[in-house]
């Protein structure tokens, strides 16, 4: 239906002024703890929530639609915008994609694919510390948010020093990585990774028994197993409910099978014991990272995968041989042409399940590209979590949930 | 500030500093811009991390503020979408005059690479913007540079002319 008067507010089925004893409250979309640009219609029973609605669409950018008008290589910077907190997961989830389409996986030289998890597991990291900050800050815990900045800060120190950008990272490219790790920077995330573990146990120390803290989130945002498995809930939401499923595990891409590292499952199933989870991945991350550093130091100095049909050849080439300038010349102004087919790779994003479905003509452009981003789900879980639940765990639940909404709307 | 031409000595040692109305206004309207975080997209995470740890920015003055009623400056960070337009309009129209807006990244100043069906191409369609700021996402040292910029354009202005009413693009 269209909008009358688009100066009127308009709510869809909605009347606010009620006759029994409910009330009807919206939240967002301009909210400081709605994580974004999320609205919720909620319908208040006194102090608890009776009904709530969760209302998207507030960031929707038409990211899918302007990939059916992008080669692939163009599309790539725009993945970034996606879930902004942790860029290189999106960017490594597309460039996965596009890979297995065009059958190129295996060509990915071992170096790429070590520097890959490196930046993937510090992406985990950043956008744990920064869960941590804001969900803490959502619920009271103001110096919380200012320690776990303090911490976030060095991780994105490192993620500059390697890709030049803070926040946008286009640190993959499809086929490998543009650039090698600069001179010291493995010195410098050493570093990093020695001093996370004590902030770590400060950070736990200051909330986990903390009385407070405890309070708020303890049997609050309780998802049964059945109910997160119905919500299609994935990552730390669905091990949160005692499901023990990780991507990296149950279908490993890049090196996961060759690292050693632990799931961590919670089986309380409140936001508690999410909170515990995501403390545990950092480590499992940190553990991750350590062990790559020195699989790094082994590896052959080749970046990107020799495909001269779908990637361009090394400078060096580019340079010197002019049927390689002329290959380049074409996967830059037309783009590479996967072959016929569809695809669907999912991957273990620092939220969840994140998956790209591409269905290629065999044109440069995708006909269709599809995103499965995990908050989109973690949000529709609201209508089902919130009711039953007083209006200040509302904050505490959807920081829980840890959604993003960039990711959500695309 | 302050016009140091009394010698305090010879006047009898009295507490005396001159000033201009102007400039005492401005100096605290300057160093007290509390802002509305308006955090859409991307940008609003850089936004928090000037106000964190390693950044500070309430050495400028600069508090956030949830509410549109007691904020002075509306930093526009991220992404505006045409579903969006209506409530930062509203928003805006709901800050206690006088107000500025920062309008962060290039999605808010010009659309940025989103040009799209869904998306405004610049909030300054929406609200007048003082000051437009670069980059895809800016960094926290940019922020704080906008808000210096700001802070020059205030003290420039007077309080007894009736500002130029703000126009839109």
């Amino acid at each position: 239906m269209q909008q009358r008067n688009r100066l009127e507010p308009y709510f869809e089925n909605l009347v606010f002024e009620r006759d029994d004893n409910h009330m009807v409250i919206n939240f967002g979309p301009q909210h400081p703890s709605a994580h974004g640009q999320l609205r919720l219609i909620l319908e208040m029973d006194g102090e608890q929530v009776a009904k709530a609605w969760p209302d998207i669409g507030y960031l929707h950018r038409g990211m899918e639609k302007m990939a059916e008008n992008m080669i692939y290589n163009e599309f790539l910077p725009t993945t970034d915008r996606m879930d902004y907190i942790a860029a290189t997961s999106n960017n490594y989830a597309f460039a996965l994609a596009v890979e297995r389409l065009l059958g190129i996986e295996d060509k990915v030289p071992r170096r790429a694919k070590v520097i890959r998890m490196i930046l993937l597991e510090l992406n985990r990291i950043i956008s744990h510390l920064f869960w941590l900050a804001t969900h803490a800050l959502d619920v009271g815990a103001m110096s919380v948010f200012l320690y776990c900045f303090r911490e976030r800060e060095y991780a994105m120190d490192l993620m500059e020093d390697y890709c030049g950008a803070r926040l946008t990272h286009s640190a993959v490219r499809i086929g490998g990585v543009p650039l090698d790790l600069p001179e010291g920077w493995l010195e410098r995330l050493n570093w990093f990774l020695n001093i996370l573990p004590e902030q770590i146990e400060l950070y736990e120390g200051l909330l986990s028994e903390n009385r407070i803290w405890r309070m708020r989130l303890e049997n609050v945002g309780v998802i049964p197993p059945e109910m997160a498995k119905q919500w299609a809930c994935s990552g730390i939401m669905l091990r949160g409910s005692g499901i023990p499923y990780d991507i990296r595990k149950e279908e490993p891409y890049e090196l996961y099978d060759e690292v050693d590292f632990d799931v961590p499952v919670s089986e309380t199933c409140d936001s508690y014991g999410r909170y515990k989870l995501y403390m545990e991945e950092m480590r499992q991350s940190i553990r991750i990272i350590r062990q790559l550093i020195p699989m790094y130091k082994e590896t052959e100095p080749q970046l990107l995968a020799h495909v001269p049909e779908y990637i361009s050849a090394h400078k060096e080439d580019i340079m010197t041989q002019n049927y390689s300038l002329m290959q380049h010349f074409v996967l830059v102004t037309q783009g590479m042409r996967p072959p016929v087919g569809e695809v669907y790779v999912p991957t273990e994003s620092p939220k969840g399940e994140l998956g790209f479905y591409i269905r290629s003509e065999g044109e440069p452009y995708p006909y269709r590209m599809k995103i499965r981003a995990p908050s989109f789900w973690h949000t529709g879980i609201l209508q089902d979590l919130l009711p039953g639940h007083y209006l200040a765990d509302v904050v505490t639940i959807i920081g829980s949930t840890n959604i993003v909404f960039g990711e959500i709307d695309r | 500030m302050a016009q140091h031409q009394v010698n305090y000595a010879a006047s009898g040692g009295l507490p005396v500093a001159l000033t201009t109305v102007d400039k005492l206004v401005n100096w605290g309207r300057t160093n007290s811009l509390w802002v509305l975080t308006y955090g859409l997209a991307c940008c609003a995470i850089e936004m928090m991390a000037s106000g964190a740890s390693r950044y500070d920015f309430d050495r400028f003055g600069v508090i956030f503020r949830a509410s549109p009623r007691q904020a002075d400056v509306m930093i526009v960070a991220g992404t505006l979408t045409k579903k969006h337009a209506e409530f930062i309009r509203r928003l805006y129209d709901q800050m206690a005059e006088p107000k500025w807006v920062i309008s962060m990244g290039s999605c808010a100043n010009t659309g940025g690479m989103f040009n799209t069906y869904a998306t405004v191409q610049g909030v300054d369609r929406v609200i007048p913007v003082d000051i437009y700021l670069p980059g895809c996402a800016p960094r926290p040292e940019t922020l704080q540079y906008a808000v210096m910029l700001l802070q020059k354009q205030i003290r420039k202005r007077s309080i007894f002319q009736k500002p130029k009413p703000k126009r839109l693009v």
